[in-house]
């Protein structure tokens, strides 16, 4: 494959045209907004957690592929999750996108290994999990800057 | 001067010669930046080489001959512009620091709340955001004249804001994210029956048109060097001699200064009131090699070369299924903005990019513009003197790869 096609993999592809958990909820209890400066992206992220573990997550907002996508699977992915686990996946998703390490083969996470070859978009990728951390610490606006 | 040569001119660029992904450079990003001819960058290299020195102060040999240079830069933005006299020529780091220079003065003036400055709807936010700070400050309002969905002024709507309450007109001369040219002459002539002085931010139209600052009657025009092929860091402030003597200072320091007294300090008369500290030398005197080159391949040549890619390439790209041009004024230079098929432009550049075709995605600093359109960013073609018809022809095929990837 050459480095685009493992930029725009097929579970990329999908998840842009159909983003899972799209939208906005209307009994969000933690909410956060997503900024990538650089290119004006913006992500909101409505959470609801009950019992300390996250019980409804939804985004909506304009992105690029890359952050549509990455939206999209992080919410399927940190759906029923408790509020540690999901910062703690957050924190494991940022150190194999910005530091190294891989992702499990069998996780929809291995689709973004190709975004680490554009290190122009690896910033795309980590904006709806910044909008995550900061909704589940109380903070209103995140930035990738 | 003999006829303009399309392959000459590229080989006097010595980067269009390399290749990206193994690939042809094909270089569309000129609205961001322009590359360098071979004559600027040797004639930097020459200055650190054989004549560098710090001007305006030394009397040996090569301080004079630095400054005699420094100063030889400025005649030849005078005589480019067609100012009426060379201390009308500012250097400032860019369009940017020369609008805030001008905007410094105005925080500094009697602007008050009731005041009222005035901008459009397509300015790049250098244009925008000085301003919002001197009416944050004076409590003044920021006024918009807005464009139309062609993207050009609505100048009845010009007429309607501009009111014995406007300070001020600020307006860009091409828009960067639109390639609009709009009708400044007609703009100043207008603001002027109201007494209202009006600054130009040229950055994107000095290396495409003819700028003759005294039959524009701008008050003030301001540009970049590095957009007209010359090195970064160096930009030009025009003001009417008469306006800049009243406006203070900018920066305070050396330079700047006839005498230096703890009670007092006289400061220098213009231009070098408003260029504290030791200048970009090296900047100017690139800057006037660019201004030397531009001259010998002639700006009529330049914009009529410019004027047949730009139209080819509205041609070609508006075939493309699923292309929206953005940005259809009846005047337009150098730029091709677009939307595919609401694919993000990010994704469109990044594919683009690996067929080695060099564009712009993004809201170009100007987010109340792509507001106006509904997009949150376009991407954009920008042209040149050394593009050629075959460079669309690559980019068309280019976003073709995008169209494919996401279909």
């Amino acid at each position: 494959m050459s480095e685009l096609q493992e930029l725009y993999q097929q579970v990329i592809l999908d998840h842009n045209s159909n983003p899972r958990n799209f939208g906005s909820l209307e009994h969000a209890n933690f909410t956060a907004k997503g900024h990538n400066p650089l290119c004006g992206d913006v992500i909101e992220l409505d959470l609801q957690v009950e019992n300390d573990s996250i019980s409804e997550i939804k985004f909506k907002g304009h992105g690029c592929a890359i952050s549509k996508a990455a939206s999209s699977v992080m919410t399927t992915l940190v759906k029923g999750k408790t509020k540690e686990e999901a910062l703690e996946q957050f924190h494991s998703f940022q150190k194999v996108m910005m530091e190294d390490g891989k992702f499990d083969e069998m996780s929809t996470l291995a689709a973004f290994e190709g975004v680490k070859e554009f290190p122009s978009r690896i910033k795309c990728a980590i904006l709806p999990w910044h909008a995550l951390r900061a909704a589940l610490e109380g903070e209103e606006v995140a930035t990738t800057e | 001067m003999s006829a303009f040569n399309i392959n000459i001119i590229r080989k006097d660029f010595p980067i269009l010669n390399r290749s990206v992904y193994d690939k042809p450079l094909v270089y569309l990003d000129n609205a961001a930046s322009t590359q360098k001819p071979r004559s600027v960058i040797e004639r930097i290299s020459k200055y650190y080489e054989e004549e560098h020195s710090n001007v305006h102060r030394g009397i040996h040999y090569l301080s004079q001959k630095a400054t005699d240079y420094y100063e030889e830069g400025r005649e030849k933005v005078q005589k480019f512009i067609n100012a009426a006299r060379s201390e009308e020529i500012i250097f400032t780091r860019g369009t940017t620091e020369g609008i805030n220079l001008v905007a410094n003065a105005f925080r500094q003036s009697s602007i008050g709340p009731g005041d009222e400055i005035l901008i459009s709807h397509m300015e790049h936010h250098s244009n925008i955001v000085p301003w919002q700070h001197v009416c944050e400050e004076k409590g003044a309002t920021l006024k918009v004249i807005p464009i139309n969905d062609e993207g050009e002024l609505i100048m009845e709507e010009f007429e309607k804001l501009l009111n014995e309450k406007t300070r001020l007109v600020a307006l860009v001369h091409v828009s960067n994210a639109l390639g609009t040219i709009n009708p400044v002459k007609e703009v100043i002539e207008k603001a002027h029956a109201q007494d209202v002085p009006v600054l130009i931010d040229g950055a994107q139209a000095i290396q495409h048109l003819k700028v003759d600052v005294q039959e524009l009657d701008c008050d003030f025009y301001v540009f970049s060097g590095h957009k007209m092929y010359g090195p970064t860091g160096i930009g030009i402030l025009y003001g009417k001699y008469d306006l800049l003597k009243e406006m203070p200072p900018y920066q305070g320091g050396g330079e700047m200064i006839l005498s230096v007294d703890f009670d007092k300090t006289v400061y220098a008369d213009v231009p070098h009131k408003f260029e504290a500290g030791t200048p970009h030398i090296a900047g100017v005197i690139g800057l006037g090699a660019a201004i030397d080159y531009i001259n010998q391949v002639s700006l009529d040549e330049i914009a009529k070369h410019e004027e047949e890619v730009l139209h080819y390439g509205t041609e070609v790209l508006s075939g493309i299924k699923g292309l929206k041009m953005i940005g259809t004024a009846k005047y337009k230079s150098s730029v091709l903005s677009f939307d595919l098929n609401g694919i993000h432009p990010h994704d469109v550049g990044t594919i683009i990019d690996r067929e080695g075709v060099a564009i712009r995605t993004g809201h170009h600093c100007a987010q109340p513009v792509m507001n106006r359109y509904g997009v949150p960013a376009t991407s954009r073609a920008s042209i040149a003197m050394y593009n050629t018809k075959e460079e669309i022809d690559e980019l068309a095929k280019a976003i073709e790869k995008v169209i494919t990837t996401f279909a």
